[in-house]
């Protein structure tokens, strides 16, 4: 009883709370300076797609449309055809970014590796138009990112 | 300065209107610049204490930041919802923001240094802080919103209640300084025990030094007495319906407070602007830097109860200000004249 009246008296519980926070006030900071530093990622983070070619520039896809079919956002959009020299090629393949959850069940049920999600995640836009994504931007992006993407899967090989 | 002008030719009305006016400039401008540092000061402490990093981009180290938030506000539509008395609306920011200006005038900032030195200087600022809840209690009003009126309630009830306990913190210093007047405040602080300056070595004043800083943070709406813009039940207390300039004239009167209430505990309790130890060599150091020093120490408690204390509810808030402020505050109005009686004047009558 006593011992409480002192304590509340002499604002004890306050003097232990702000040396608390004086101590915190010195240490390290546990924000990044996000534009500046990055954090680290894993090699099995999913962000922006990449249609991803063969060394020899041939690209990977083969239009069996299991992407597709397992999207369940339905985000993904793939018209085939076969192309001159008999080979079957998508002559469409389209992402809605928007719909997209990110899941990366696309890059699960691909056989040939063709449709990734890379390592970037900054891909802001400023209109929702630039969002729907077509092959030729997927191609590009895989082009771009063609050394990190070949490096996270490599990475992440032994795992599988 | 009055009479450098009059020995330009001015007559004496002339030159004491023209230095008078030149002295507000010159506590005035470099007061706003201290509000917009001590904003940004504010973030960056309480960010600190989060382990944030608080604004860093706007200018070096993000010190251009608040004059950032200025222009943007300044640049804002002044909206005036169509329900609210628009009279009274626009007038409620400019009475806060003069009343939090006005106080200056008889702050010392050493020795002679002073706009006014009038020997009532402590009632003034009694008088003006409050004269500061009227701002408060007409935009609430004025806003004709609900949360607004509700939180210019709670802010009305807060500001008396401790001014209450405030002034009679104050008689305590006024009773042993023997005078209102802020300078002879400070001066009478001098050499505690031949060492010490300032009235919170004291130890029968030094209750009242922590309780005044307490009291300081309620009377501001400081956290964790900040109950007034409590935004889970109040949106932003009484000034949600404010933008633009109105808005930046609260945000400006609010911190010039705080700064004046840093100011008066370091002027009452600690000494002002005489250095902390009364040695000969600390005295070559300028009275001001000395009082700016304390201030800045008196903002980072400030600061610091604000990241560290949560808010108080409000039945909390009047238990505090009326079951122990007050009758603590009075028990020692009667300690302090009692010894006074004792010792410096006589003996009992």
């Amino acid at each position: 009883m006593i011992a409480h009246y002192i304590k509340s008296f002499t604002l004890w519980e306050f003097v232990k709370a702000h040396w608390l926070t004086l101590k915190y006030f010195f240490k390290p900071k546990a924000t990044i300076n996000y534009p500046y530093e990055k954090n680290p990622i894993s090699p099995r983070f999913r962000g922006e797609h990449a249609l991803r070619r063969y060394p020899n520039g041939e690209e990977r896809c083969i239009a069996c449309k299991l992407c597709e079919a397992i999207c369940p956002a339905q985000a993904i959009t793939i018209e085939a055809q076969p192309r001159d020299d008999g080979s079957r090629r998508t002559t469409r393949y389209d992402i809605d970014m928007t719909k997209c959850i990110y899941c990366g069940f696309c890059q699960e049920a691909c056989p040939v590796d063709a449709i990734v999600e890379g390592p970037n995640f900054e891909f802001a836009t400023e209109t929702r138009e630039e969002l729907i994504y077509d092959k030729a931007k997927l191609l590009e992006n895989g082009d771009k990112w063609e050394r990190a993407i070949a490096a996270n899967l490599a990475a992440d090989a032994p795992y599988r | 300065m009055t009479a450098f002008f009059q020995s330009l030719g001015l007559p004496f009305e002339g030159a004491w209107l023209l230095s008078t006016i030149i002295g507000i400039l010159v506590i005035a401008l470099p007061l706003m610049l201290a509000v917009a540092m001590i904003i940004y000061a504010d973030r960056k402490i309480w960010a600190a204490m989060a382990l944030r990093r608080g604004p860093n981009v706007v200018g070096p180290l993000g010190l251009l930041q608040s004059f950032a938030d200025g222009l943007k506000v300044f640049l804002q539509e002044t909206i005036v919802p169509s329900a609210a008395n628009k009279g009274l609306f626009l007038i409620a920011p400019i009475i806060t923001f003069t009343v939090a200006l006005m106080a200056w005038a008889v702050i010392p900032f050493d020795t002679g240094v002073v706009l006014a030195d009038i020997n009532v200087g402590l009632l003034y600022i009694l008088a003006i802080s409050s004269l500061g809840v009227y701002g408060v209690v007409i935009a609430g009003w004025a806003s004709n919103s609900k949360y607004p009126f509700f939180s210019a309630m709670r802010a009305s009830a807060q500001m008396i209640s401790y001014e209450v306990s405030i002034g009679f913190i104050l008689i305590c210093v006024v009773l042993w300084a023997g005078s209102f007047n802020l300078t002879t405040i400070v001066e009478s602080q001098k050499g505690y025990y031949g060492l010490l300056n300032g009235n919170g070595f004291n130890p029968l004043l030094f209750p009242m030094a922590i309780m005044f800083l307490i009291s300081a943070l309620a009377e501001t709406a400081r956290a964790p007495f900040d109950l007034t813009e409590a935004e889970s039940e109040l949106v932003a207390g009484y000034q949600t319906e404010y933008s633009s300039m109105a808005f930046a004239l609260y945000w400006l009167g609010e911190y010039a407070n705080v700064l004046l209430m840093c100011t008066l505990n370091a002027l009452l309790f600690w000494g002002g602007y005489l250095p902390p130890l009364d040695i000969p060599v600390l005295y070559c150091v300028p009275g001001i830097i000395w009082l700016f020093a304390k201030i800045l120490f008196f903002f980072f408690v400030f600061s610091w109860v604000k990241a560290t204390v949560p808010r108080y509810r409000y039945d909390q808030l009047m238990r505090l200000g009326w079951k122990i402020f007050l009758p603590t505050s009075l028990l020692f109005v009667f300690l302090v004249s009692g010894f006074l009686m004792l010792t410096r004047y006589g003996g009992a009558a």
